[in-house]
């Protein structure tokens, strides 16, 4: 049960404000958290919970709902052996979310792809640059209203063919 | 007193040591580098978009082509997440065949790393050798999936089709010959002066370092971080075999080529177990929803017709929700993190690229060395670029 995760009894000690939402999925924890504590609670899972490893940063476009992104961190602690999902909402009026460069350096590349690939600002990341497409593209490919054929092409709607 | 200005250079995207197409720019005093900047995406197909228009079964095809060199592990991490985002078991004999394939391709992608760091630092015979070995796997593959490469052959919910009759046989007489071919390698490289001199004390990252970066795999072992997903977090029945995972302890180059052919002895230990424990079965989960049905219904029934043509065209629904699944792929972690709306679709899937996260350590591994060394930091990292800019 979700309730008896290590990381969330703590977390719903400490940061209970800013906890959106907990789920429990598969036996995968999520913790959906406000977007402006994400560097605080990540900082706290990192040093007092051994969540050492940040495995992976990636967002999901939820088009047409309100907030529009959510940013995907995954992390897992090399001494406990065990993963914890937190998301934290960005509006897409906003876009921004602090970098979690401070804390891990693997979120420079992770951050440097979802800002490529969502148009995703992470404040306070060292070199916010593109890293997959040329730093002249336009656009952002993984955005639910991006087309999967190109940008001057008719929206895809059936299948490949 | 000669001017100190530095200088910057070009390195790839065609060039024979940076194993496909990466472009390095280089920032160089005399032969020192001062810094690195990667340029990445040459290869960029967009596979996570395309995901997001195909079913479930569609989309894997594509997982071959991210990591070329290792295709089945690739196939084996998408289907498990599939598998867990469903719910379904998976048969006992489809596991065992899946270990055994991976685990072959465990061999294979690590003979190419041997082969190619090797070469890119002067030593063409074990290049050779090593090709040659791979051959055996490569025939394997063909003969047990049709394809050498690009083998599709997992399928979610179990296997594409069962293996051939035989098919025991020929791995124990390829495996059977690699302690051997190991111990050639061994007896090229490991006492070999030069090869001593261009690993040893190369490319040094500390294991808190290594953490820190997100590196993950042999590369982190060889920095003596003891942490392997098959031995810590098992999946496909690994629990069951018994197998050692090395642990380098001077973070360097040395330490990673000692892990990994440790790790290559390790797989042919697991290949043997797994092989010793194959029993008859089925290998396709009960699951009509989801799996495809035997060809011989296919053939030789309307309904199996019906069902075949369901499946292929319109694929089936997962529940909604999202799961992560990452597995010990030869490289390091890879990930499959799928998100489902409850549709025949992924609504996104995202890939936990092993190599692409490595990669992001290179400028720290290799600042203030020569240009020389450089070569076999990249070749230590064994880096597969289809697979960073899928």
């Amino acid at each position: 049960m979700a309730e008896n995760n290590r990381a969330v009894i703590k977390l719903k000690e400490q940061f209970a404000a800013s906890i959106l939402d907990i789920k429990e999925f598969r036996g995968e924890v999520t913790v959906t958290v406000k977007k402006e504590e994400i560097v605080a609670i990540c900082g706290f899972l990192k040093t007092a919970l051994a969540y050492n490893l940040l495995t992976d940063v990636t967002a999901v476009d939820y088009l047409g709902r309100e907030p529009r992104f959510m940013v995907v961190y995954n992390l897992y602690s090399i001494p406990n052996k065990d993963r914890l999902r937190v998301k934290a909402p960005v509006t897409e009026g906003d876009g921004a979310i602090a970098s979690l460069t401070p804390l891990w350096n693997s979120a420079n590349w992770l951050e440097r792809e979802v800002f490529d690939l969502f148009g995703i600002v992470f404040t306070g990341h060292p070199d916010l640059r593109r890293i997959l497409l040329t730093d002249e593209w336009v656009g952002h490919p993984l955005r639910k209203d991006y087309p999967l054929q190109g940008p001057d092409r008719e929206p895809y709607k059936g299948r490949l063919s | 007193m000669a001017s100190t200005e530095t200088m910057t250079i070009n390195m790839g995207p065609q060039h024979p040591s940076t194993h496909g197409v990466l472009r390095l720019v280089l920032e160089l005093d005399g032969e020192i580098i001062q810094k690195i900047t990667p340029h990445i995406g040459y290869l960029h197909r967009g596979v996570e978009k395309l995901s997001e228009h195909r079913t479930y079964h569609q989309t894997l095809p594509l997982t071959d082509r991210l990591d070329y060199l290792a295709p089945m592990s690739n196939n084996l991490g998408y289907v498990l997440a599939v598998e867990k985002l469903l719910d379904i078991e998976v048969p006992e004999r489809a596991q065992t065949i899946r270990v055994i394939m991976t685990e072959l391709t465990r061999l294979k992608s690590h003979l190419v790393w041997l082969a190619c760091h090797a070469l890119d630092i002067g030593a063409m015979t074990v290049f050779i050798y090593a090709f040659r070995e791979r051959e055996m796997i490569m025939s394997l593959y063909e003969k047990i999936s049709g394809a050498r490469m690009t083998s599709n052959y997992f399928r979610v919910g179990g296997l594409s089709q069962d293996v051939y009759a035989g098919f025991e046989k020929d791995v124990r007489e390829v495996i059977d010959t690699f302690p051997g071919h190991f111990d050639t390698y061994e007896g090229l490289l490991t006492k070999n002066t030069i090869w001593l001199n261009r690993t040893v004390g190369n490319g040094v990252i500390s294991a808190e370092d290594a953490v820190d970066y997100g590196i993950t795999g042999p590369a982190l072992r060889g920095s003596g971080v003891d942490w392997d997903l098959r031995r810590d977090n098992p999946y496909s029945g690994y629990e069951k075999y018994d197998f050692q995972v090395p642990v380098g302890k001077n973070c360097d180059t040395f330490d990673r080529y000692q892990v990994r052919l440790i790790e290559m002895r390790e797989a042919v230990k697991i290949i043997r177990q797994a092989l010793d424990s194959l029993k008859p079965g089925p290998v396709l989960a009960d699951a009509p929803q989801v799996c495809y049905p035997p060809k011989e219904s296919v053939y030789n029934s309307i309904e199996g017709l019906i069902h075949h043509f369901k499946i292929a065209s319109e694929g089936f629904a997962a529940p909604e929700g999202e799961v992560y699944q990452g597995i010990e792929a030869p490289k390091g972690e890879l990930g499959f993190y799928l998100v489902s709306d409850g549709g025949t679709k992924p609504y996104r899937m995202r890939i936990r690229p092993p190599s692409f996260v490595n990669l992001g350590a290179i400028e720290k591994m290799s600042k203030g060395s020569m240009i020389a060394d450089l070569v076999a930091v990249i070749g230590t990292l064994d880096i597969v670029l289809g697979e960073i800019d899928r």
